[in-house]
């Protein structure tokens, strides 16, 4: 197998490759769609051909390396593209190319109408390639390929109906956000380079091994890096990209935004364990950061009414749930999670599209009820989906959410998972509310003129295939203390194993026998608040209006915490102000060029004066030439 | 006659036989199968070079001006560092030709040989190893883009040609004074006054360290000017504002590239200790010419201003590269020279075929012409994004590797340099994404430019190549840089006082203290 490596990625580059060349002069548009799709299937089967031969072998045997060619070598800088598809990585490439591969399906049913369709797929296939770039290089440089070139496909599907002034607008936020955690990427880099001497994932974590826990400059590698993580997984500070992003169309949403590219920072973290693990100071700032994003973005989530814009928050807040696991060492958690995650999630996402693409565009849940029997399979998908997220047992989301809130309770501290915990009540609210807004209900919209129609079979089955996932997906992971055999942890030991007990070890575990009570009450939780998403949103039907009279929380809910505002009036106005009128308009124009003008008058009217003495009168001459002897004779005859 | 000799007369002697030429078709043929022959040439060159050495090589050396104490000779050569711009000059001098080819329509004939005479100067100024006959070349330039700015240029063309040619000949009166300097002094210790280079690199590091110091700022002052490093950069945007768009392509292709190429061989090369002393108030003014460029050129409303202050960006990087001294830096400045030169120039070549089909520069003249002229936004995309600095494509290899450089110098001692520079990623973003989607993006906002057309086939001759190299570069980029590597690595580690990079361990156990301050 080791041979057809490089057609992982080579399979989408070329799909990407024709279509961009060549798709606009299909005759039969849909040969776009088929190409890009086959493409990313032809990289999945190969995947699954690649875990299987690893399932086969030892642990330690189960890597494997492979050199494409050579990229930069100069001094220190010395990378391949070559990959390293070991245990963690696989994972990442299966549910990329797996995943992908169903929105690909998907797609060609969802954007069959748009002017755009071959342009989407040569987008859709350069973002598979780009994605495994980064998940399957072995050093860090190759993975910022990846990382820089998802943001890029990002910014073109985000922008794809380019024509609309706010997806533009949007477009640009995502790539320029991105672009702030990229910087903490590049310094991470550099202090690498200066510290270790290499880019290498292998041998910067051997060498990383070799300093004390703490040391300072683990620290700062480890914040840069984890900079770069909140812009790529939209975390606080960074996340205020994510919710723009949805101006894309829905798969994207669902691809982009939700399963693959916005977890690339757990990945990253992940694949860094070691360095996470000796930097105690950063993985106490992780767990801060992400409960806080689990806690704000699913209070955002709350009242939201565009569909896309309540699952985008939600997104935010799960990804927060990741990190909280990263941030207490349970790395295996943060990436379990990261698994379940994108079936379910993709699946919600892919949803929402099919329930759009009903609506004839319409994504306002405030307009939509009652849709449950005009989409019965979009309806059972999202609701199964919808109990994954909220931790109900025994769907996906219970099995990963759970491990991380124990370890966060266990490694961390009881606030960290009491904050999660009312992060996952507000979670099984949120989207109960969202399912009985679109789904329960009297119909609030004209059914007569526009009948919401169900979706056709290249939509249907991904919906499909990702319920059963969100479903059984949790079984990789039950947790030994429910009679399970931890598959997954067993699996990834080898990579993660070793951070994982670095950090253990300095984080301490507490809270010996509580995992059964705190599991349970995390469960009581989730049913409490789709108690009381039941009660208003189904026994009777709770719209805006009604809403509003919480007042300040809804107000403050509803308008994101005011964050776009704030970063407006504290960092793109003031930037903008000094550039363009203290920079631009007095520094360039007014010193330096006032300098520079002003040198040049200085000698303009210097020599203008100068002139006046040349005035081609011989006598003046004379004068001057009787008036330089008498000096000079003056001169030789006092000294 | 050597094969650099030919690279130099060949557009010297086309420039002459064009007084010939009348006819406004037939001269720019001509000029575009001159320049297609030194481009041949230049490959020929290139085929002939040895890219493993780091000597000069494909050398000539004619005698000129000599006596009993006096030798100023026509010597030329080359290393990679030289080669790789004198291959960039002769390519893009034929892509800018086929690019602006019916841009212009006033005296035809006298631009093709001024392009020319452009030409062999840069050509000249790249090759030359003797310091007097590159003063020769370096001024030889002034003249050719005197008169393209001011015969071809905007309204403003005047101020801004005259701008350009006094700013840059202030700054080369210092050069030509440290050249006749460094003469003198060579006779005092071989009784010749020579401007050899191989000759004066021996006496220079032994003269007193003030002496250098003096030699090194009069140097160092006329190539910041052409570089441009801030604060010094305010004759640029004006010239490439009022310049034609042949003109532009040039001068941000080429011949900024010439202040940063003399950075290295003249100031590195002849005054290491100057240099080294000197090296942080350089690397500090192109930090900030990184991010005030950045800056400034966010908040332009005209297209070719803001490219113009992009390249005040561009270039900081490339100073900042320069002035690490290490293997990254040097190698990264040279790449990001080239990488520079393309895609800068490329955006200035677009915007000039945009520009002959509706006549402004303002940015709120158009709006939405993605729609319109979908090929164009494709091949403008490309260009803005290698501007960008996106991984993959060519800005990204020698943005990174000079903030790598940087970082690890043992020079500059500070990562401040390389942390404050790396903003400029984020900036380059925010004005570059935002120019393209004020340019491109969005509703059409003018009826008007409903009616412009798509490019044509002639141009899209033109930028094909154009962006093979820079997918080329971008993911091959050591094709490139082997060229230069050797004589690169063989300055930096003897500037950096090392014969080889340290080893892993020895960093890391001086990492702690002397790293983290």
């Amino acid at each position: 197998m080791k041979e057809l490596i490089p057609y992982i990625t080579l399979a989408p580059l070329a799909g990407f490759a024709i279509n961009g060349l060549f798709g606009w002069r299909f005759k039969n548009k849909q040969i776009a769609g088929v190409i890009a799709t086959l493409a990313v299937t032809v990289s999945f089967v190969i995947a699954c051909g690649l875990f299987a031969e690893m399932m086969s072998a030892q642990p330690e045997h189960r890597a494997v390396h492979y050199k494409m060619m050579d990229w930069i070598s100069v001094g220190n800088v010395n990378v391949g593209i070559s990959y390293l598809i070991d245990q963690l990585s696989i994972i990442f490439i299966l549910v990329i190319t797996g995943v992908g591969a169903l929105i690909h399906l998907y797609s060609m049913g969802y954007m069959k109408e748009d002017p755009g369709y071959a342009r989407f797929f040569t987008y859709l296939n350069l973002f598979i390639v780009m994605m495994l770039q980064l998940v399957m290089a072995d050093n860090y440089l190759l993975t910022f390929l990846g990382w820089e070139g998802v943001g890029l496909c990002s910014y073109l599907l985000v922008g794809f109906w380019y024509e609309e002034v706010k997806n533009g607008d949007a477009a640009k936020k995502a790539f320029i956000v991105n672009r702030v955690g990229d910087f903490g990427f590049l310094v991470a880099m550099g202090v690498m380079l200066a510290a270790f001497g290499t880019l290498n994932y292998a041998e910067v974590a051997s060498s990383a091994a070799g300093l004390a826990a703490g040391s300072s400059i683990l620290t700062v590698i480890t914040m840069m890096l984890f900079l770069g993580c909140t812009g790529k997984s939209a975390q606080i500070p960074l996340f205020i990209w994510l919710p723009d992003a949805m101006a894309g169309p829905t798969p994207v949403s669902a691809l982009i935004h939700a399963a693959t590219m916005v977890t690339s920072g757990i990945y990253l973290v992940a694949r860094s364990n070691i360095l996470f693990a000796l930097s105690p100071a950063t993985l106490t700032v992780i767990s801060i950061v992400a409960v806080c994003t689990a806690l704000l973005a699913a209070i955002m989530a709350l009242f939201q009414n565009d569909i896309k814009k309540v699952l985008a928050y939600s997104t935010i807040s799960q990804l927060g749930f990741m990190f909280l696991g990263l941030g207490v060492g349970a790395f295996t958690a943060g990436v379990f999670h990261v698994l379940t995650h994108a079936f379910f999630k993709a699946c919600l996402f892919l949803g929402s599209g099919a329930v759009i693409h009903a609506m004839h565009h319409e994504q306002d849940m405030q307009k939509m009820g009652g849709l449950k029997k005009y989409l019965p399979v979009t309806f059972w998908t999202f609701m199964i989906a919808t109990i994954a997220i909220s931790g109900i047992p025994p769907f996906a989301g219970f099995f990963s959410k759970d491990e991380i809130l124990w370890k966060a309770f266990s490694q961390g501290s009881p606030f960290l998972w009491a904050f999660g915990a009312i992060a996952a009540l507000m979670t099984a609210f949120y989207m109960f509310r969202t399912v009985y807004l679109t789904f329960f209900g009297k119909e609030r919209f004209d059914a007569h003129h526009h009948p919401p129609h169900e979706v056709g079979a290249s939509m249907s089955i991904p919906l499909i295939v990702l319920a059963v996932l969100s479903m059984a997906a949790g079984l990789l992971g039950v947790p030994e203390i429910l009679g399970g055999s931890e598959k997954l942890h067993h699996w990834l030991e080898p990579i993660l194993g070793r951070g994982e007990e670095i950090a253990a070890s300095s984080l301490g575990t507490h809270g010996e026998g509580l995992e059964i009570p705190l599991m349970i009450i995390s469960v009581v939780l989730a049913l409490i608040g789709i108690l009381i998403a039941t009660r208003y949103y189904k026994q009777r039907t709770t719209l805006v209006e009604k809403e509003r009279k919480l007042g300040g929380l809804y107000k403050l809910s509803f308008n994101k915490f005011y964050v776009d505002e704030i970063y407006d009036a504290t960092v793109v106005q003031p930037t903008y102000a000094v550039s363009d009128s203290f920079l631009y308009k007095i520094v360039d124009v007014k010193v330096i060029d006032g300098i520079v003008n002003g040198l040049a008058s200085t000698a303009g009217a210097l020599s203008s004066v100068l002139r006046k003495l040349q005035t081609g009168l011989v006598q003046n001459y004379a004068v001057m030439i009787v008036i330089g002897i008498v000096v000079l004779i003056g001169y030789v005859l006092i000294f | 006659m050597g094969v650099l000799s030919v690279l130099i007369l060949i557009p010297l002697l086309s420039a002459a036989l064009l007084h010939f030429v009348k006819n406004d078709n037939a001269a720019k043929l001509f000029t575009l199968a001159s320049t297609l022959v030194t481009f041949g040439v230049s490959l020929f060159a290139y085929m002939q070079f040895d890219s493993t050495s780091a000597s000069f090589q494909l050398k000539e050396n004619y005698e000129w001006i000599s006596g009993h104490n006096i030798s100023i000779n026509y010597i030329v050569g080359v290393d990679g560092m030289s080669l790789l711009l004198v291959l960039l000059t002769t390519f893009l001098t034929v892509i800018a030709l086929i690019g602006t080819w019916n841009s212009q329509s006033k005296q035809i004939p006298s631009l093709m040989a001024l392009i020319l005479l452009l030409q062999a100067g840069m050509i000249g100024v790249f090759c030359s190893l003797d310091l007097f006959l590159f003063y020769i070349f370096w001024e030889l330039i002034l003249i050719p883009m005197y008169f393209i700015i001011g015969i071809w240029g905007g309204k403003r063309r005047m101020y801004a040609s005259v701008k350009f040619f006094i700013y840059t000949l202030a700054g080369s009166l210092f050069m030509l004074v440290a050249i006749i300097w460094l003469g003198l002094e060579a006779a005092k210790v071989t009784g010749v006054f020579t401007t050899d280079l191989m000759k004066l690199l021996a006496v220079s590091r032994s003269l007193p360290l003030d002496t250098q110091n003096y030699l090194f700022w009069a140097f160092a002052i006329s190539f910041a000017i052409k570089v441009p490093l801030f604060p010094l950069h305010t004759w640029l945007p004006d010239a490439h504002v009022e310049a034609p768009t042949i003109g532009s392509v040039l001068l941000a292709g080429v011949l900024l590239k010439m202040g940063t190429y003399g950075l290295i061989r003249f100031n590195l090369g002849l005054f290491p200790q100057a240099s080294i002393s000197n090296a942080s108030i350089f690397s500090a003014l192109a930090v900030i010419g990184i991010i005030y460029g950045a800056l400034v050129a966010m908040v332009q409303t005209d297209i070719k201003k803001l490219i113009a202050y992009s390249s005040v960006t561009h270039m900081g990087f490339i100073v900042l590269g320069i002035f690490s001294m290490t293997r990254e830096g040097l190698q990264g400045a040279t790449i990001q020279m080239v990488s520079h030169g393309i895609s800068t120039g490329m955006l200035f070549m677009m915007f000039g075929m945009m520009y002959e089909r509706k006549h402004t520069r303002e940015i709120s003249e158009y709006g939405g012409i993605a729609k319109i002229t979908p090929l164009f936004a494709v091949f403008f995309a490309i260009a803005m994004l290698s501007s960008v600095g996106l991984p993959g494509l060519n800005g990204f290899v020698g943005e990174y590797l000079t903030l790598m450089g940087a970082f690890q110098s043992p020079i500059l001692h500070s990562w401040w340099y390389s942390i404050l520079g790396s903003t400029g990623v984020i900036l380059a973003a925010v004005y570059l994404l935002w120019m393209y989607q004020r340019f491109m993006l969005g509703p059409v906002t003018h009826e008007s430019n409903r009616s412009l057309k798509d490019l044509s086939v002639r141009e899209i001759v033109s930028l094909v190549p154009l962006v093979i190299f820079m997918i080329w570069i971008g993911i091959r980029p050591m094709n490139f840089m082997n060229i230069p590597a050797a004589s690169l690595n063989a300055l930096s580690d003897s500037l950096t006082g090392k014969t080889e990079q340290p080893k892993q361990s020895e960093y890391q156990m001086m990492s702690p203290k002397v790293i983290v301050k």
